[in-house]
């Protein structure tokens, strides 16, 4: 259960540590996102048939998670971070259900989810909330940017602080925790089923079972960080008043 | 226990840089065209609609009007029905009177031209027999004559009248 990741100090420098499965697997995800999205999206009709359809049913669902959290003018600036964090993340939390590779010996882990490294959800949610703070100060103004802190009251300001900080851990952490979670229960259940040959069968239910269920988790996951997202935009772009 | 070293800083960077090229090759290849056309179809659903309705009210506006119309040539018919009706009694009621009187000036002109008629032949009747007693008068006088040539005479003077009739 000792996995491990190929790691490479690049030029020899100790803090350009690189996770080269990693830099991979968020390349192949990525890759995988971008070419479906552009296959299915090489017929765009007045009347829409078959992807077309699909595509515009995801476009409908961003637009409804953004439309619940502010209003649509405001929310289309978003619309685009949304549905690609949304294809990226789901994407990502399903390519560890199938399979995963590891080599034999040392267990350097070739394929993973990418989300279940917590440096890339947690980058991500950092980049989620710098962007919040970008647009709270763009759409607001500098000013009432600054004074949303001191709503409703100047005491709460040190909470409020916190929760900016906090959104980003918990942010990050949730999606991490869950796929990691996952990706540790799939290879136990695996690993247990390649054990014996009793176990094969006694192991086998279960996996399939589980896999249902990641599949469930990763779908939930992504639907929730873009969800949370969404709702800590709003919270810096909406007029409160 | 927790070195800032360990943490693959050029990872997370990677993928920020690798998310907001997917962003943008997105929405220039995949996202952008269907938003383009999501918006073009609710601009011409909404068009249609709009078309829709004023077209409705349009023919509602035109139904309207034939109903009118349809109301407004039944009521001149229905006049001009009476109209005629009213004419042609009135023209009946006309030509019999005509009629009438044309009759009572007929019968009274053959009355007047009967009596004429009349008056001119008791006249002429009148004239006829005072000649002829006169006449007869003059030829008795002229000749006295026995019974016999008195019947001749009158014989002859009655043929001569009768020729002169």
């Amino acid at each position: 259960m000792d996995n491990q990741f190929l790691t490479v100090d690049l030029f020899g420098i100790p803090w350009m540590t690189v996770n080269v499965p990693n830099i991979l697997l968020i390349t192949a995800a990525m890759a995988i996102v971008f070419f479906v999205v552009f296959f299915m999206t090489r017929r765009i009709e007045m009347y829409p048939t078959g992807a077309q359809n699909a595509i515009e049913y995801l476009v409908q669902f961003i637009k409804n998670i953004i439309s619940s959290t502010m209003d649509w003018e405001r929310g289309k600036n978003f619309f685009m971070l949304g549905i690609t964090l949304i294809l990226y993340v789901f994407v990502a939390n399903m390519m560890g259900v199938p399979f995963e590779l590891a080599t034999a010996g040392e267990h350097y882990v070739w394929w993973n989810s990418p989300t279940s490294n917590p440096v890339l959800t947690l980058s991500l949610a950092l980049f989620v909330i710098l962007l919040t703070h970008y647009y709270g100060i763009k759409l607001k103004g500098p000013k009432e940017y600054g004074k949303d802190y001191l709503r409703p009251v100047g005491f709460l300001l040190p909470f409020k602080l916190i929760e900016e900080f906090s959104n980003t851990v918990t942010l990050g952490m949730r999606l991490f925790a869950n796929i990691y979670a996952k990706e540790v229960i799939i290879v136990m259940l695996v690993g247990l089923g390649t054990s014996s040959l009793f176990w094969v069968f006694g192991a086998f239910l279960p996996l399939v079972i589980f896999q249902a269920f990641s599949v469930f988790i990763g779908s939930l996951q992504a639907f929730i960080f873009v969800m949370l997202t969404m709702v800590y935009m709003a919270h810096k772009v909406n007029e409160e008043h | 226990m927790f070195d800032i070293n360990e943490i693959e800083w050029i990872n997370a960077l990677y993928q920020i840089a690798a998310f907001f090229v997917l962003l943008l090759l997105l929405k220039k290849f995949a996202f952008g065209p269907v938003m383009g056309m999501m918006e073009k179809r609710e601009k011409h659903v909404a068009d249609q609609i709009a078309t829709a309705e004023k077209n409705r009210e349009e023919s509602e506006k035109y139904l309207q009007e034939q109903r009118d119309a349809i109301q407004t040539a039944r009521e001149e018919a229905k006049e001009i029905v009476e109209n005629a009706k009213k004419s042609s009694e009135n023209q009946a009621a006309d030509i019999m009177q005509n009629a009438r009187r044309e009759s009572e000036r007929m019968k009274e002109n053959a009355k007047q031209e009967i009596n004429t008629e009349k008056a001119q032949a008791i006249s002429a009747l009148r004239e006829q027999v005072s000649t002829l007693s006169v006449l007869v008068a003059s030829k008795v006088i002229e000749k006295e004559l026995d019974e016999r040539e008195q019947e001749k005479l009158i014989q002859e003077t009655l043929k001569e009248v009768g020729e002169d009739l």
